[in-house]
């Protein structure tokens, strides 16, 4: 993730079915995602497992438990305890990553942990936990975005009682201009970078960081443009998950 | 490590418990406070004489001390025109019952992650000015804060004194032998510059309120946090969301308005307290040049005067403009 030389020019203006619009580095529009690609039970062995891409980023996450709590002091008497990891394969990124636990990831598996913790009926389970491990194996922004939006879904193969599935995206401000779901390239230049992540139809917020300076104005800007791409997300997460439930009715 | 919901929770008897929450309901604090008012704020700068930079900060009974120190490193390969900024965060186990020794867990690494990304978004310290032989040699500058005692809302605490020890740094002698340069920590030849002032207030959610600078009792029932980090030009410097819980967008946006409005308030505390002892230093940098701090001082060596390197090593030092975001590479 060396950057070096010349800032590349990432936004462009050009004209578009007689219209003159603002374009990325790789075509999109500003408010425009890059593919997106589902996939839910994907590892045997895993009670809940999802796979989910993002153009370049590929995250895969498993969900185990809800199981008794080991050790057994580690646990509540009145809801089961989540344990989350969130981690790069070695080459994941452009420089090989070391295997080793990063601080960045340190953090984000917390962040990670803390986004779930709101939608998780914990209360079901006393004295449980539930494992939520996420590889990210290939890496080009927006990992920790993707990772939480596997993450709920594996929750959701697993069976775990959820309030709602959570969706994540990232915002930033490249080149003065707000985009949606910033790649690795446009992260690293971007004077903002925002990931959000949403549980939309309870309409909260349970992922909020901000790397960077926004207006107040852009502020709330950024955060209707990832509302916008999670609602989208969003669908595309129940339409994996009735690809894989709604199928299996039907041969029964 | 993996990050596990916390299972060891501070004891909180019930009856606290609804104390605080129906006080919440009527707009009154359990310490007699509104919900929006920070406990008393005060900054020492220079708390700490033999570092570089420092300041100890008290928010109502929570204390954070942190400490600048420097020395010369080289650069980070993608940047070559840059000092180092690195930011060092540790709760220490005199500051709490519930903190045991060992080394920085996930909160004290969140906790200085946020800060470093509040500071390095800002540019508050201009690293392109540290540097001494581009791509060689450049200054480091280690902030290291320590919570010694925790009583609720460590965060715009730690935020606070970093800043401070920051603004109260000076810049120790730096003197070239042969081809090596090594620095003279006998004295002090002027100021770190600091470019901007950033500040936080975090912003708790107890019961449906938000409130902000909850002390220990409230902290404990709280069930998220928005750290907010708000520059002097009143724009958003860095957020994060802590907790087990969520917040609804308008919840975010009233957070963001009472932290905008209050983040003049600190920012007077920090121009009252340490923007004026940063003034008398930098009088006396003007004056004297140099503040000799005691032991033999170099007199064989070349001595390079404000950080910048003699004449003939570099030519333009510090003056090339890179599009870098410093220190990128490392972490993000």
């Amino acid at each position: 993730m060396v950057v070096s030389g010349e800032k590349p020019t990432l936004i462009r203006k050009v004209v578009r079915d007689g219209k003159e619009v603002l374009v990325r580095h790789d075509g999109r529009l500003v408010d425009q995602m890059r593919p997106i690609r589902i996939e839910v039970g994907v590892l045997s062995n895993a009670d809940g497992s999802a796979l989910v891409e993002y153009g370049g980023t590929r995250v895969i996450a498993a969900v185990y438990g809800p199981k008794e709590a080991m050790p057994k002091y580690m646990s509540l008497p009145d809801r089961a305890i989540l344990r989350c990891r969130y981690h790069m394969a070695p080459f994941s990124t452009a420089e090989r990553k070391t295997p080793a636990l990063t601080r960045r990831e340190v953090e984000l598996s917390k962040v990670l942990r803390e986004a779930l913790e709101p939608v998780v009926l914990t209360e079901l389970f006393p004295r449980a936990m539930i494992d939520v491990f996420v590889e990210v194996i290939q890496s080009d922004g927006g990992t920790r975005t993707a990772a939480i939006t596997a993450a709920s879904l594996a929750l959701a193969d697993a069976g775990v009682p959820l309030k709602d599935l959570v969706a994540g995206v990232a915002v930033g401000k490249v080149d003065g201009v707000l985009v949606l779901d910033l790649d690795e390239i446009e992260d690293n230049y971007a004077e903002a970078d925002m990931p959000v992540a949403m549980a939309p139809s309870l309409n909260q917020v349970v992922l909020l960081q901000m790397n960077g300076v926004l207006t107040l104005e852009e502020f709330h800007a950024a955060l209707q443009l990832a509302r916008k791409g999670i609602l989208e997300i969003y669908r595309l997460q129940k339409e994996a998950l009735r690809r894989k439930y709604a199928e299996v009715k039907v041969e029964g | 490590m993996v990050s596990i919901t916390p299972w060891e929770q501070p004891v909180m008897p019930k009856l606290k418990r609804h104390t605080i929450a129906s006080l919440l309901a009527k707009g009154v604090r359990i310490d007699g406070r509104k919900l929006e008012q920070f406990r008393p704020v005060d900054i020492t700068p220079g708390y700490i004489e033999r570092a570089e930079g420092s300041a100890l900060v008290k928010i109502g009974n929570t204390m954070v001390v942190a400490g600048v120190k420097m020395d010369l490193a080289e650069p980070f390969p993608d940047t070559p025109n840059e000092g180092i900024l690195v930011v060092n965060a540790e709760f220490m186990p005199i500051a709490s019952p519930y903190i045991e020794p060992g080394p920085p867990d996930e909160n004290a690494i969140e906790l200085a992650r946020i800060i470093d990304r509040s500071l390095r978004e800002m540019r508050v310290i201009p690293l392109d000015k540290l540097v001494i032989e581009p791509g060689k040699i450049v200054w480091r500058i280690y902030v290291d804060v320590y919570v010694l005692n925790h009583d609720g809302n460590v965060t715009d605490a730690a935020m606070l004194a970093a800043m401070a020890a920051l603004m109260a740094a000076r810049m120790p002698g730096l003197v070239k032998e042969g081809d090596e340069y090594k620095v003279d920590r006998t004295r002090y030849v002027g100021l770190l510059p600091v470019n901007h002032r950033v500040v936080s207030v975090t912003i708790s959610k107890i019961e449906n309120r938000l409130v902000v600078d909850p002390n220990y009792e409230e902290e404990t029932i709280a069930d998220v946090r928005l750290f907010i980090a708000v520059s002097e030009d009143g724009r958003i410097a860095g957020l994060q969301k802590m907790g087990t819980g969520a917040l609804t967008l308008a919840e975010i946006d009233k957070a963001i308005n009472i932290a905008i409005n209050l983040s003049k308030y600190l920012l007077n505390v920090l121009e009252e307290k340490v923007g004026k002892y940063r003034a008398e230093l930098e009088k006396v940098f003007a004056e004297k040049k140099e503040i000799v701090i005691g032991g033999v001082p170099h007199t064989t060596s070349e001595v390079v005067v404000e950080g910048q390197p003699v004449e003939s090593s570099v030519e333009g030092v510090g003056t090339v403009a890179v599009e870098n975001e410093g220190g990128k590479s490392r972490e993000e």
